[in-house]
């Protein structure tokens, strides 16, 4: 029999710490919608879209209900659309964007991923058509969200795109600048994507997955926090233990919401994703949990020890909480999407390189960072290769989600609203990376890719 | 199916008679009562069993809301399964 404690506390971490989960993402495959002729493609993803995800809103509002849990989100991935839309006969990919736009608006989800391609190695025609479309299909759409894999452990990385990736990023902040560069806020630079990741922006439905599978995200840094007050002052052996225990139990909600919608929506059960996501409430936050354990401030010496442990003993602790583990699985540092980050920022105690330091140990890297908007392509790229550098080596997911903002600059502010925050602009180092981006060509894969 | 029931407020006559009598009228079993004053404030935790009621979770919520407003409490309705999945392996 359940005990009045048992009840009380999973009540309190619902209404009191901002325990929720995050999304429910539902992955589809466009495998089967290809078409020679761009408009039927179109039409093909759009009734298997509308038809695949029709009851996801109503069946995770119902889950909401009976559990009285929040489920923040209710998203779809799909097949990145460079693979499924390869064989068109097209020049640019913006009228397949507005048709994912279309299908998310008509299901009711707030966010659709898959405007992707992966190109670790080099491109296909497709992977180009879509890259070069990406700054476009940003500005037109408002739901849609990209990502380009461009690294790997296995594969090395492919510079030609790291430089490409600057302009495209330079080109869609241009473009969305009415909306403080937004577009940015939904494109994703990734090194060892996942591919079945349920987080925005970089969501996908990777080509290993199956024909429709759910995968759950959940949160609670809220919980974890208050946790940690019950053991000021001790060893960091207590503090890993503190952090196990919330996070089996966090992760044991994530599960049965995962269950239970993938059972409900005749979905396969796909994974539950163990990463702690902050949001901008006061109380849901990771850099709060790190100043818990005893830092003045988030960037201070100690940070990245501090951030480490954390990322570890969640796992410990969600590993044998869910059935299947999997996506990204680690503590995420969003600046602007953190409030103890953004106060980190706005304090001077957080940098841009202690944030490159800090995505060496968590899961997933430079994420929603506002930079001055005369940040140039080349140092955007360099940026990448420096992150897309840590995945390869650590044999990690890294990405970059940066966002030079037009018009504004150090001691500026943007404001993104809802999820995705606002954040004060961090200064870039003011060294040039011209020459070194200018090369071009592939980093060869790393010794350790070799493990066969 | 067991359903899990806290009710939070002001204390006042009549709290627990209202809860126990819609449960009553809707043919639903209390398997477990908790309830303690804390400073004026009402705390009351139920366990109970719906599996015989034609009522479903979601009406039943609707209706202890509606009658809860009216006595100024916050009353929450959950299936037990999520408390029963954090705290039991």
């Amino acid at each position: 029999m359940l005990t009045i404690q048992d009840i009380l506390e999973t009540n309190r971490m619902i209404k009191e710490n901002n325990l929720d989960v995050r999304t429910i993402t539902m992955g589809i495959s466009l495998r089967n919608c290809s078409h020679p002729d761009v408009q039927v493609f179109c039409k093909n993803i759009y009734d298997k879209i509308t038809r695949t995800a029709q009851n996801l809103v109503r069946v995770g509002e119902d889950i909401e209900a009976e559990y009285g849990i929040p489920i923040i989100n209710k998203r779809i991935s799909v097949t990145p659309i460079a693979i499924a839309a390869e064989s068109c006969l097209t020049d640019n990919y913006v009228a397949v964007a507005m048709a994912l736009d279309a299908a998310a608006k008509a299901v009711g989800v707030n966010f659709i991923g898959g405007f992707s391609a992966l190109v670790d190695k080099g491109y296909t025609i497709g992977d180009r058509r879509l890259i070069e479309s990406i700054p476009y299909a940003l500005a037109e759409t408002e739901r849609v969200c990209s990502s380009v894999s461009l690294a790997s452990t296995r594969c090395g990385i492919n510079m030609d795109c790291v430089q490409e990736m600057g302009h495209i990023i330079k080109k869609t902040a241009e473009l969305t600048k009415d909306r403080d560069a937004l577009g940015c806020a939904k494109l994703v630079v990734f090194a060892n994507a996942v591919p079945d990741n349920p987080f925005m922006a970089g969501a996908f439905h990777g080509v290993t997955e199956p024909e429709c599978a759910i995968s759950v995200g959940v949160s609670g840094p809220g919980v974890v926090k208050r946790a940690l007050e019950e053991v000021k002052g001790q060893d960091f052996g207590a503090v890993a233990e503190t952090v196990k225990k919330t996070a089996f139990k966090i992760t044991r909600v994530g599960q049965l919401v995962a269950q239970e919608a993938s059972q409900r929506l005749g979905a396969t059960f796909g994974i539950v994703d163990l990463s702690l996501a902050p949001t901008p409430a006061v109380g849901d936050s990771v850099a709060h949990i790190l100043e818990e354990m005893g830092l003045e401030s988030c960037g201070a010496p100690g940070t990245t020890a501090a951030l480490a442990l954390l990322n570890d003993a969640v796992k410990k602790g969600g590993l044998m909480a869910s059935s299947y583990v999997g996506g990204l699985s680690g503590a995420f540092i969003p600046v602007s999407e953190d409030a103890g980050m953004i106060a980190a920022v706005e304090k001077g105690s957080l940098s841009l390189e202690k944030l490159e330091a800090m995505t060496c140990v968590c899961s997933v890297g430079l994420d929603m960072i506002a930079v001055p908007g005369d940040t140039s392509a080349s140092t955007i790229s360099a940026i990448i290769a420096d992150e897309a550098a840590i995945g390869m080596i650590n044999n990690k997911t890294t990405a970059v989600r940066i966002i030079p903002v037009p018009g504004k600059n150090v001691g500026d502010k943007v404001e993104f609203g809802g999820l995705l925050g606002y954040s004060p602009i961090l200064p870039v180092n003011k060294f040039k990376s011209d020459d070194f981006i200018a090369r071009g060509g592939r980093i060869p894969a790393p010794v350790r890719s070799l493990t066969n | 199916m067991k359903i899990v029931l806290t009710i939070v407020g002001q204390d006042r006559v009549g709290i627990t008679a209202m809860v126990s009598n819609t449960l009553a009228e809707n043919n639903i079993n209390i398997l477990n009562i908790n309830q303690n004053i804390v400073d004026g404030f009402f705390n009351m935790v139920m366990i109970a069993d719906m599996s015989e009621s034609k009522l479903s979770l979601k009406d039943l919520q609707l209706l202890l809301k509606t009658r809860g407003q009216a006595m100024g409490l916050d009353i929450r309705v959950q299936h037990e399964d999520i408390f029963k999945i954090m705290h039991r392996i």
